[in-house]
């Protein structure tokens, strides 16, 4: 059954379209994915001239997220989840992104936008995944 | 050299706005919120499709710039407007990793309704839930990097 009440169409698409707009300009412009897992899988790295333009996108996300939070009015998370649960949530997504080259961003826009197989059957296993793993842990 | 100079210094501008562009975008369509991204997931609870709109709009957005502006800069060995080389992933084969990635990926995005982008984003409210999310996932990928290698 479709929630109604919490379906929000028109912010998606807006927002949604913004997020494609920032990953078309990081290609076009500076020959970049903009894939979130694999940038910050950059700045792990020595900070080097090579790494320097993931610094300065997650830089770029931090600002753009305070101005959206002082102009949006944007509330903080609620975060219901236990200790052990962020943690082993945080466990597997570090540790699956990398397994897996790629995130939401990365294969789910930048990837199946380029029609590439590889990132068509992560998107497509991340996201069964995800609704196997909330239907059992909600 | 003044030119060269000037040009990287709208590299690096331009990496930092669509950095923000990202940021704003996630905020706009509320994918920040771990509990939105939950409603999507939940297909047999009472369902909030809009992530599903926001990764069609995002595709359409992406898909068809990168159809009309991009794909042709590639097919005549033509750069990227201010960088030398376009920086693609050149795999083709679905292998092991890949997938059980995916999968544990998927597993930990289902159990806390976050992934990498909306973790960063959602830094600047210091809420030391997602602070911890951020470093132990920091870890998990650093240490994944040794084993993958």
């Amino acid at each position: 059954m479709i929630n109604y009440a919490q379906f929000t169409p028109v912010s998606a698409m807006l927002g949604g379209a913004l997020i494609g707009l920032s990953c078309l300009l990081l290609l076009l412009v500076n020959g970049r994915i903009a894939g979130i897992s694999g940038i910050t899988g950059q700045i792990l790295n020595k900070p080097s001239r090579s790494n320097l333009w993931a610094w300065i996108f997650i830089a770029g996300l931090l600002a753009g997220a305070i101005l959206g939070v002082r102009t949006m009015n944007i509330a903080p998370p609620v975060m219901d989840l236990s200790w052990i649960n962020i943690i082993t949530a945080g466990l597997l997504v570090g540790i699956g992104t990398k397994l897996g080259s790629g995130c939401t961003s990365g294969h789910g826009i930048c990837g199946i936008g380029r029609f590439s197989k590889r990132s068509i059957v992560a998107t497509c296993t991340f996201l069964i995944s995800g609704i196997i793993s909330l239907y059992l842990t909600k | 050299m003044p030119l060269l100079k000037s040009k990287q210094l709208f590299f690096y501008l331009s990496v930092f706005i669509a950095g923000a562009i990202f940021a704003i975008g996630l905020q706009v369509a509320a994918m920040v919120d771990p509990n939105k991204v939950k409603g999507f997931l939940d297909i047999t609870g009472a369902w909030d499709p809009s992530l599903a709109l926001v990764l069609f709009s995002a595709l359409v957005v992406f898909t068809v710039g990168f159809k009309l502006l991009i794909a042709p800069k590639i097919a005549q060995n033509d750069s990227p407007i201010l960088s030398d080389t376009f920086c693609l992933p050149t795999r083709k084969d679905l292998d092991k990793p890949l997938i059980v990635g995916a999968i544990l990926f998927g597993a930990g995005w289902g159990i806390s309704g976050l992934c990498p982008g909306p973790t960063i984003v959602n830094l600047v409210h210091f809420d030391a839930k997602i602070m911890l999310f951020f470093v132990v996932m920091l870890l998990a990928m650093k240490l994944t990097g040794f084993i993958k290698r």
